[in-house]
């Protein structure tokens, strides 16, 4: 075992927090990005709430540790993981290749596809090179949608990248987008449910390919927190067995 | 140039980040940025003269609404113009209908339209002090010659207000430089956009942000040796006679 | 009355980060401009040179620029220090910057470059005659500098001090962009879940445009405190 001195200072107001070497596992701070309807958004008071805000503390409490969560801007996410600033990231994330080789995930523990949303009076035929030709494209920056569309059509039509959900659905709605790029839940519910205005689907769900798309939204945690991932997992799939996180999944997206 | 970019790709061959996809990001950013600013700087300079001239006029209703305008624009953050003209006009009942909303739809003419008003405001208040300051003898002197008021404003006043702003107006292209950066957002692609852009897609802060720093470095430079240059030009007569 | 779909206490809240963040951020900025405007005026080459370049550099780049790089850069760039220590030494710690030290830190940085400028100008104002006098009656360096340079020099900085806040004041809205809660930050979200920016964008404009009254006033009497002596400048 390695020695670890526990040194405690007081650096202009920074706080300290001294690591540990024992396999128990502590009390967690979990970043997340908000707004980002349904799955974590906050209520005018300033509470935060949402499927992964719910899952997240019902996996703590199953855990058996305290939870607290860090808003933390998405273009920032991962640095601020990097940087310690929290403990895991519980915010929507996909599960692929280019994020593994920067951070651990947990088994993913929702699959949502990611959808094509544009005005109803928006005529787009299968999104391709040629339909979305010319068109503005929303998208929130630095997620894999981002990245999907930049690479796909970043040269046919113009992209536009928000630094959260809420300021794209803003400009959807005064018609400054033809069509945004987005997990099809939130889409869902911040667009085709929204009363201001009048959206569709365009297009498939889209899933593939794989080195973008990934296998689902994960917790992500630093590479070397194998233990607390591993807790994790075990909590998730006591929670699926036990009906909690049926429960939860059915409040915010109702009964399948 | 083709072989300039074989060379460049040869030299990026093994560098994740700054890829010839990023530095056209950062061109692209560059044009962005040098269009903003130039425009509303040129607009805003326009727009001035006439309010610096009126702020300083004896007639209560045409020098209160132009203090009222350059204190609310000069006391407020860019930021929440911006906010305000760029989320603002979306609201204005049926504007998408009209032919306006073809140019307020891109983000691009609600900003330079934030970033007018908000030099504009900057550069009254500068010309408005330099007009003040300008030297009773001079002012006396006109009026000796039988000058009317409009001449006397346009033959001595201000090119005599424009020497004496100079200094403060070449801050204020500095300023304009630095404040365009909130561009980016209002989804803007401007050279702080494109850093931006490369930082959430490497997860790469220094790489992305000191790179883009240094070319706002050599800009502001850039600014700064061309004003030195003018005033050198334009106010070597102020200079103490040497010998 | 205007409704504010209950955002009226997180607004609240909002402004008084806004006002926390701004005086701590002059606090800092003083601090550091007292010594940017001592290395330049220092006959060492080195304090003078150092000085130097901090101004340019803080002056050549954007607030918001300098900002995200201390915000994403800062954090990652003690982490490596930390890591450093912890390979070298097995030292485990980790010092974690949280947003509002870390807006202070960056915005008092960028405004002790300009401070900087204010103060050098002002302390070449102060008559050297005085500064003789004082010496010759004795004075230690230390008092003459309490006693003769920083009450004369003061006379000459506040206009250059009030105009460093009022930018200052304007500067803090930027660290809403970096995720800090301030009343720009709060007004934003508000507008887009209500989809009103213009109610709580107005709100904020008009708040920003009260303290900056206030200030001004309180300016205008700090000058006259220092102008006791002298007569009212024409």
């Amino acid at each position: 075992m390695k020695l670890h001195k526990i040194l405690s200072l007081g650096v202009l107001g920074t706080a300290l927090i001294a690591g540990s070497a024992s396999a128990e596992v502590r009390d967690i701070r979990i970043g997340v990005d908000v707004p980002y309807e349904p799955m974590e958004y906050r209520t005018p008071e300033g509470e935060l709430t949402g499927f992964d805000i719910e899952l997240g503390n019902a996996l703590c409490a199953e855990i058996g540790i305290e939870c607290e969560w860090v808003v933390q801007g998405w273009d920032g996410i991962i640095p601020g993981l990097m940087a310690r600033k929290y403990d895991a990231i519980m915010s929507s994330m996909t599960i692929n290749e280019q994020r593994r080789e920067q951070v651990l995930f947990s088994d993913p523990y929702i699959t949502p596809p990611s959808a094509w949303f544009a005005p109803a009076d928006v005529e787009i035929g299968t999104p391709s090179e040629e339909t979305l030709e010319g068109m503005t494209i929303g998208v929130q920056r630095g997620t894999l949608q981002d990245n999907y569309v930049t690479d796909m059509y970043g040269d046919v039509a113009d992209v536009n990248r928000y630094a959260t959900a809420d300021d794209m659905v803003l400009d959807m709605d005064a018609g400054r987008l033809d069509a945004v790029f987005l997990d099809f839940p939130i889409g869902k519910s911040t667009l085709l449910d929204s009363e201001a205005g009048n959206y569709k689907v365009v297009g498939e769900m889209i899933t593939e390919p794989k080195e973008y798309f990934g296998e689902g939204f994960g917790i992500a945690f630093r590479q070397r927190d194998q233990e607390l991932a591993q807790a994790f997992n075990e909590a998730l799939d006591t929670l699926q067995e036990n009906g909690t996180y049926d429960e939860i999944h059915a409040k915010y997206f109702g009964e399948e | 140039m083709d072989a300039l970019m074989t060379w460049l790709e040869a030299q990026l061959a093994d560098n994740s980040i700054f890829t010839l996809q990023t530095f056209g990001y950062y061109g692209e950013g560059l044009t962005t940025t040098v269009q903003l600013v130039f425009l509303s700087l040129v607009i805003g300079l326009v727009a001035a003269v006439p309010l610096a001239i009126g702020r300083g006029s004896k007639r209560p209703w045409v020098k209160w609404p132009i203090f009222a305008y350059t204190y609310v624009f000069r006391g407020t953050p860019l930021l929440v113009q911006l906010y305000l003209i760029y989320y603002g006009v979306v609201f204005v009942e049926g504007i998408q209908e009209t032919w306006l909303w073809v140019i307020l739809e891109k983000p691009f003419v609600p900003a330079l339209i934030a970033f007018t008003l908000n030099t504009a405001a900057y550069t009254t208040e500068i010309f408005h002090g330099a007009i003040q300051a300008t030297p009773r003898g001079e002012i006396e002197a006109a009026r000796a010659y039988g000058m009317s008021r409009r001449l006397m404003l346009r033959r001595i006043v201000l090119p005599s207000a424009f020497r004496r702003a100079l200094p403060a107006y070449g801050n204020e292209v500095i300023f304009m430089l630095h404040a365009s950066a909130i561009a980016s957002v209002v989804t803007i692609m401007d050279l702080t956009g494109a850093a931006r852009f490369v930082y959430a897609r490497y997860y790469a802060p220094f790489e992305a942000f000191l790179f883009v720093a240094a070319i706002y470095l050599c800009l502001t430079f850039a600014i700064l040796y061309f004003f030195r240059w003018l005033e050198r030009r334009l106010l070597a007569h102020l200079k103490p006679a040497s010998g | 009355m205007i409704d504010l779909h209950g955002y009226g206490p997180r607004l609240a809240e909002g402004a008084l980060v806004t006002i926390e963040l701004a005086v701590l951020s002059l606090a800092l900025a003083i601090v550091l401009g007292l010594i940017t405007a001592s290395a330049k005026m220092s006959r060492s080459w080195l304090a003078h040179r150092i000085g130097t370049l901090y101004t340019t550099i803080i002056r050549g780049v954007p607030d918001l620029v300098l900002m995200m790089l201390m915000f994403f850069g800062g954090q990652i760039g003690i982490n490596m220090f930390t890591d450093w220590l912890y390979y070298q030494f097995d030292i485990d710690i980790f010092i974690n910057v949280n947003e509002f030290v870390a807006g202070v830190i960056t915005i008092g940085l960028i405004f002790g470059a300009y401070m900087g400028e204010t103060f050098r100008g002002a302390f070449l104002a102060v008559d050297s005659g005085q500064i003789e006098a004082g010496r010759a009656y004795g004075m230690s360096q230390w008092l003459v500098f309490r006693r003769i340079r920083f009450p004369q020099m003061m006379r000459h900085a506040i206009p250059g001090l009030s105009n460093n806040w009022m930018v200052l004041l304007k500067t803090t809205a930027l660290v809403s962009v970096i995720g800090l809660s301030d009343m720009v930050r709060v007004a934003s979200e508000a507008s887009k879940a209500t989809r009103e920016p213009f109610t709580f964008m107005l709100i904020v404009a008009v708040i920003y445009l009260l303290i900056a009254s206030v200030s001004e006033w309180g300016f205008a009497r700090l000058q006259k405190r220092y102008n006791v002596g002298y007569r009212e400048a024409d």
